[in-house]
């Protein structure tokens, strides 16, 4: 049984109604609609899409955090065969953290400056009750730091005194201090160097080997993906574009959207070859097409009256391979 | 006309002092320095692209700064079109400062006998408008860059009123929507009167770049304009880039971490580690056959868009040392995998493997 499932899953954002005014009538903006996917313990799944696209919507639907403007319409996750959209909040805390555990993006800004890092671990140990003794606590913390390769006597120091890359592994430890089964890492590696990129991409592939975790990736950066995941869920508009094995997606895409987003990518193996850049921009959630939502920017050979018309549903193509597209079968 | 490079870097060095408490100036301790730049040189041929690569910390954007003399190099020269930048910008030759207080033996300028300009007769700010004309800087995060508060028009328009280029209000908004228009915002009058809010990313950049060439300037200075973009709109940048090569022979000075995007539209690329450049040539030969050793770690940690393609990453530990204790010898042999015992006592100079192809290693 896959131990997390999600089935469905369709959020909204409610906004202030322009034509009524403000306060008064809302619409529904369609953020996520209908998105699912199945991810086995050990394995890793990696999302992608470009800004906008509701990828960290998606993920903070499944925890519960959503703003109070966002509403779960419908939709199903199963965490270990249990629905989390119905439980209670306090039952949901027990999940946060010990069940799944998140890195937020840009987490590593945002380490209290005038804490130590230690500190900072010690609070969440004990507020999740996972430690109660201020010293075991702290050396639990200490064996946390040592888990994602920094020494433990600099947990005294205070962010400042850390780098990027050391700052986000210490975010990465605080997000294992509860031994989650799944992590979400959403952007882990923008805003740092390359070579801090393959570290961090280097200890996540090693501390999902040791501890046996489940991974989320959440990225707009293919290669990262094609790095280290299992399965993609490449995203377009609050929709699933396409869902399969990471080979299937790099050497047998099938959905316009994938492909050229492949095509946009530049490989360090081919210099001097040409990058395709997909024009346009994606459709605002207030002024969604009727159809399939990357026609406006399609340019697939294929594209006819019914991609304007009809939205395509998500077909599976071949075992474990899911597009939705109109022509999937013919591109 | 000879075909004279439109930039030259001689020997350039930037130190930025740290400051000393109150005990270590009373005792006369020596002044510690950062050394971010410490001895480049390159030359820039007209309409070329050249990628400056390196990590955070390598320096390659305090190299990028003193060529716009937008920081007053410590040592060395740079040569934009024949006239020296440094003097360009500040009205009188470098002042040294080093460890020891004694000036160094500056090495000999070249390229001045033809100046058309006598700078030292111009004032300074005439001098410096005269710098901007030639030389401009495309910044890495449009979401920062653009005052949120002026329209696109005024933004663009902006350095035209400060270089007073347009005689009339029609001339200038010719001008606003030439450059408008280079940069992929056509119309223009569609995209001039909105703020920067109701622009996507990518059109944001596409303004950034607009007001830098609005100037129409010989050399772009670009600071990593595509790192805080989306995948899919870095293209249209980077292609724009290189359409305004092509059709205007600008010449850009782009320097990323990114080896993939700089492989795709660079010339050569110079690959920066601690303040020196360590290796240097035809961007596709140092990709496919890259003689330095902190190259070849670089490139093997790109990530390749293939899961069939994984590679063996060598990663290398930790982070660039700190320029104020600069290692012996070579400065990367403390995270070299191929170090040997004379990388401790040498400090590698750059010389050439092949063909406009230059490496600074003793292996």
């Amino acid at each position: 049984m896959a131990i997390l499932d999600v089935r469905n899953l369709s959020v909204d954002y409610l906004t202030d109604d322009p034509l009524a005014g403000s306060g008064r009538g809302s619409i529904a903006l369609h953020a996520v609609e209908n998105v699912g996917f199945r991810l086995e313990q050990g394995r890793s799944l990696g999302l992608v899409g470009e800004s906008g696209c509701g990828k960290t919507t998606v993920m903070m639907a499944l925890l519960r955090l959503l703003p109070q403007e966002g509403r779960i319409v419908h939709g199903q996750v199963l965490f270990d065969g249990q629905d989390l959209l119905q439980y209670s909040e306090a039952e949901m805390r027990q999940v946060r953290w010990r069940g799944i555990s998140m890195v937020f993006q840009g987490a590593m800004n945002a380490l209290n400056p005038v804490r130590t890092i230690e500190s900072q671990m010690v609070e969440a140990l004990r507020l999740h009750s996972i430690i109660e003794q201020p010293r075991a606590a702290r050396q639990r913390a200490g064996e946390l730091l040592q888990l994602v390769g920094i020494p433990p006597r600099r947990g005294r120091q205070y962010p400042h005194q850390y780098s990027g890359g050391m700052r986000q592994r210490a975010v990465i430890a605080m997000a294992l201090a509860c031994n989650p089964r799944i992590l979400i890492a959403d952007e882990p590696t923008t805003a740092l160097d390359v070579m801090i990129q393959a570290q961090i991409l280097e200890l996540l592939e090693q501390l999902q080997a040791e501890l046996y975790l489940s991974l989320v990736m959440v990225t707009h950066d293919l290669g990262m993906v094609a790095e280290i995941c299992d399965d993609v869920l490449v995203m377009y508009a609050g929709m699933v574009a396409e869902y399969a094995s990471s080979d299937a997606i790099f050497n047998n895409p099938q959905h316009p959207y994938t492909q050229r987003l492949l095509e946009a990518f530049p490989d360090v193996e081919k210099p001097g070859s040409t990058l395709a850049s997909i024009p346009g921009s994606p459709p605002r959630l207030d002024d969604l097409p009727p159809g399939c939502r990357f026609e406006p920017r399609c340019q697939c050979q294929w594209r006819e009256a019914i991609c304007a018309q009809k939205v395509p549903p998500l077909v599976e193509i071949e075992p474990g391979h899911c597009v939705a597209c109109h022509w999937a079968r013919r591109i | 006309m000879e075909a004279q490079p439109i930039l030259r870097v001689y020997d350039l060095c930037k130190y930025f002092p740290i400051s000393r408490g109150v005990w270590d100036t009373l005792t006369r301790k020596p002044r510690r320095y950062v050394r971010a730049v410490d001895g480049v040189s390159f030359v820039m041929q007209r309409g070329e692209i050249l990628a400056l690569v390196g990590e955070s910390g390598s320096g390659k954007t305090t190299v990028g700064m003193n060529v716009l003399g937008l920081q007053r190099p410590t040592r060395g020269h740079i040569l934009l079109d024949g006239y020296d930048v440094t003097e360009w910008a500040q009205g009188h030759g470098p002042t040294l400062e080093t460890d020891g207080g004694k000036p160094p033996t500056l090495p000999q300028a070249q390229g001045k006998a033809g100046s058309e300009l006598c700078l030292a007769t111009l004032s300074w700010r005439r001098r410096v408008m005269l710098l901007r004309e030639r030389a401009q800087m495309i910044f890495q995060d449009p979401y920062e860059s653009l005052n949120p508060r002026q329209k696109v028009f005024d933004i663009v328009a902006e350095p035209v009123e400060i270089h007073h280029l347009a005689r009339s209000r029609e001339e200038k908004e010719e001008r606003v929507r030439a450059a408008l228009e280079t940069c992929g915002l056509a119309p223009a009058d569609h995209f001039w009167g909105r703020f920067p809010a109701e622009l996507s990313g990518g059109q944001r950049q596409r303004v950034v770049i607009a007001g830098a060439l609005v100037l129409e300037p010989k050399l772009l200075v670009a600071d990593e304009p595509v790192s805080m973009l989306d995948v899919s709109i870095r293209a249209e940048i980077l292609n724009l880039l290189h359409a305004l090569r092509r059709e205007r022979g600008i010449t850009i000075l782009y320097t990323t971490h990114d080896l993939a995007t700089a492989g795709f539209f660079t010339d050569r690329m110079a690959v920066m580690y601690l303040g020196r450049i360590v290796e240097l040539g035809p961007t596709a030969e140092v990709l496919s056959e890259p003689r330095h050793p902190y190259t070849r770690a670089l490139i093997s940690v790109v990530p390749v868009p293939n899961p069939r393609r994984r590679r063996k990453r060598t990663i290398l530990q930790g982070e660039i040392p700190n320029p104020i204790d600069l290692p012996s010898g070579c400065r990367f042999h403390p995270r070299c995998p191929d170090a040997a015992p004379k990388c401790r006592e040498t400090d590698p100079q750059l010389r050439p493997v092949a063909p406009g192809h230059e490496v600074a290693c003793l292996a």
